[in-house]
């Protein structure tokens, strides 16, 4: 399996209505897009190191979907990530000190410790829960947007998933109500070619942008690894959202460069080597970023080199935080079980 | 001089689509989703004449998509609003559990608190109108049985009002388990006491605590539900023969009101549970070791319990009748209890 390429640019609508919008902050999403590579690093060291319980799944490779993404959403906007959510998370403005401490399960952490790695939720930016069921939280962000049309905000919701959650019932049920109400939500296929560990093409039947289609919902193919077209993509989605236009659909091509969790190491049996190192060396989305914020001016190497230095040290303080703090008291195991 | 004060009656089916009107008109949050909850007002009645009321926007009928729907009243509810939606039958939860335990129930705990689900889940339960087993089921212990969940089951008109109400407001996921046979439905068996008096003004029950809804000395009959009728009824033909039987309405199963249970049994010293779930591993054993737990020196005789055998529930009538509890077996278990056969 090669990488996806040459996927469509922004169609002229999305052009246009970029062109209104003030330019994104570019360096700040590589500095985003970086902070995700460096947290999944230190994770997997943690884990390594068996000082991190549990199987975390890293997004390392498919930073550009996250970021671009929420690039376009405002604070009030509202996600709901996956499994592999920790990208979703920092997209969104999660403090890494607080993710460290919550995938070791300290108070400190966002669920104080009661979460973990799958179930960070954060509610003051919107974030209204990683979930550890493929496909889980369809539901939820389609109810999100329901609530927003309902108490007649302009607020948006984006539902993370992966290819692998095309296999189930919910996304079907849901699209339809949400095309029927025209409610504002932005289904985000992130496509990294595996379920778990056997790849779409085995899983996958007929064209997957056809699904959303035959309900009626606009669907759109993206390169995943660039930021900028993911971006523009759903800057278009979400401007159709917010003018009451209802549920938009992006499939974005990525890939994973880990296993599908931290414990699953030796891949050969699945997929290949030469297939992992093309889309590392060839499509890397902070390579890409970097060449292209450097190649048109927008930066300097001197300043991505002081944005992965200042990265570092607030990644490195996150680790020493999340170390330091304490764990949970055992008093406290049967609270929050209710309101 | 004395005023007669005028006794409004109601059905039950009338009474908890009152206390959703008027939490909706309280609250602009509240809203019904569900299959056939707008013009049809729910297939037992639970959101009549609602939707001339309220609207589409807010009494939405739904797709025949509970996995779907019930998910979005989670996400509705963790964003500002606090949806009621409809399971038509308690039997249908195979198809969207996951959405209900896995997330309605946990995200709240999961997060540390940081989020909160605010729903209620109105449900049909309960048989004897050959329904078959897909279609009869009160499932209560199944629910029971998960954490995060809070389990309401009214038996009278005022306790359905009160609850509605106070789920509504609760900041909980809680199911609201109505049976078919107690909601005054002209098309079920006839049913006295599913018709009673309810306040006009919006009032709450407390979830959580039990009702004593017959006070007696000789033994104490633990239920819920259609079952609280079964057991009043019973306990007005063991009167005529001198035995004096305390019904002690659930009203909730979780919280469970251990206290009343306890208390209830320490003064009769002799505990019938009937309970028209599955008998193992449901309600039954878990009131009959609450009692074990805190009134076992008390005890008379060794606790008994009515329940479901643990059969899938028969179409046929006679089978039908055979498996549920009633009146009569209510009746002939208390006489034992007080025997001491």
């Amino acid at each position: 399996m090669t990488p996806a390429r040459g996927a469509a640019d922004p169609s002229p609508l999305a052009r246009k209505r970029a062109r209104k919008r003030p330019g994104p902050d570019w360096l700040r999403a590589y500095e985003r897009m970086l902070k995700i590579r460096l947290f999944e690093d230190r994770v997997n060291d943690l884990y390594q190191r068996g000082r991190m319980p549990g199987l975390a799944h890293l997004s390392s490779g498919e930073e550009a979907v996250a970021v671009g993404v929420c690039l376009g959403l405002r604070d009030d906007d509202y996600i709901t990530s996956t499994h592999r959510g920790h990208g979703h998370c920092l997209a969104k403005g999660a403090a890494v000190d607080r993710m460290f401490a919550e995938l070791l399960g300290k108070a400190a952490g966002y669920c104080g410790g009661k979460g973990g790695s799958m179930h960070i939720a954060d509610q003051e930016r919107g974030n209204l829960g990683a979930n550890a069921i493929v496909g889980g939280s369809m539901g939820i962000a389609t109810g999100a947007a329901l609530s927003s049309k309902q108490r007649g905000t302009d607020q948006v919701a984006v539902c993370f998933f992966g290819d692998g959650a095309l296999g189930q019932g919910l996304l079907y049920e849901v699209m339809n109500m949400a095309a029927l109400w025209r409610l504002p939500v932005l289904y985000v296929c992130e496509n990294n070619l595996y379920g778990e560990y056997t790849p779409g093409t085995e899983t996958i039947a007929g064209e997957a942008l056809a699904r959303p289609r035959a309900f009626g919902i606009p669907a759109a193919e993206v390169d995943g690894q660039d930021v900028r077209a993911v971006h523009a993509a759903t800057g278009e989605a979400i401007d159709r959202a917010r003018a009451g236009g209802g549920p938009s659909f992006l499939w974005c091509n990525t890939y994973r460069y880990s296993g599908h969790h931290v414990g699953d190491v030796d891949r050969a049996y699945y997929r290949e080597r030469d297939e992992e190192r093309l889309w590392r060396e060839e499509r890397d989305p902070l390579a890409l970023a970097r060449a292209w914020l450097i190649g048109d001016g927008l930066t300097t190497p001197a300043t991505l080199d002081q944005v992965h230095a200042a990265v570092t040290v607030e990644v490195d303080a996150g680790v020493a935080f999340a170390l330091e703090a304490d764990y949970p008291d055992p008093s406290k195991v049967d609270a929050d079980v209710y309101a | 001089m004395a005023v007669e004060m005028k006794r409004r009656l109601l059905t039950t089916s009338k009474a908890v689509a009152e206390g959703i009107a008027q939490e909706m008109e309280r609250d602009p949050a509240v809203f019904v989703m569900g299959e056939d909850v707008g013009v049809y007002g729910g297939i037992f009645g639970a959101t009549e004449g609602l939707l001339a009321r309220f609207g589409p926007e807010r009494i939405m009928d739904t797709p025949i998509s509970e996995t779907g729907f019930i998910g979005a009243a989670t996400g509705a509810a963790l964003s500002g609003m606090r949806p009621i939606a409809e399971l038509m039958f308690i039997d249908f939860f195979g198809v969207c559990m996951d959405q209900i335990y896995n997330h309605m129930a946990k995200i709240h705990y999961e997060s540390g608190g940081n989020v909160r689900v605010p729903v209620v889940i109105t449900t049909a339960i309960g048989g004897g109108y050959s329904d078959g087993a897909q279609h009869s089921q009160t499932l209560y212990g199944t629910f029971a049985h998960l954490p995060g969940l809070k389990i309401v089951v009214p038996s009278t008109p005022y306790d359905a009002k009160g609850l509605m109400i106070a789920a509504i407001r609760d900041d909980n996921p809680v199911l609201y388990m109505f049976h078919k046979g107690v909601m005054g439905l002209g098309w079920m068996t006839p049913n006295p006491r599913a018709t009673g008096e309810v306040p006009e003004e919006p009032y709450t029950v407390p979830i959580g605590k039990a009702d004593i809804k017959r006070p007696g000395r000789d033994l104490t009959v633990v239920t819920v539900s259609l079952m609280v009728h079964r057991a009043l009824d019973a306990a007005e033909e063991l009167a005529a023969e001198g035995i004096e039987a305390e019904v002690l309405d659930l009203r909730s199963i979780v919280p469970l009101d251990r206290e009343a249970i306890v208390e209830s049994v320490r003064r009769t010293r002799r505990l019938l549970v009937v309970d028209e779930d599955y008998r193992s591993f449901g309600m039954t054993g878990e009131v009959i070791t609450s009692v074990v737990e805190g009134a076992f020196d008390y005890l008379d005789a060794p606790p008994a319990r009515l329940a479901l055998p643990d059969v899938p529930i028969p179409y046929a009538r006679p089978l039908e009748q055979y498996v549920l509890p009633s009146r009569e077996r209510i009746v002939a278990a208390a006489r034992d209890l007080v025997a001491g056969r």
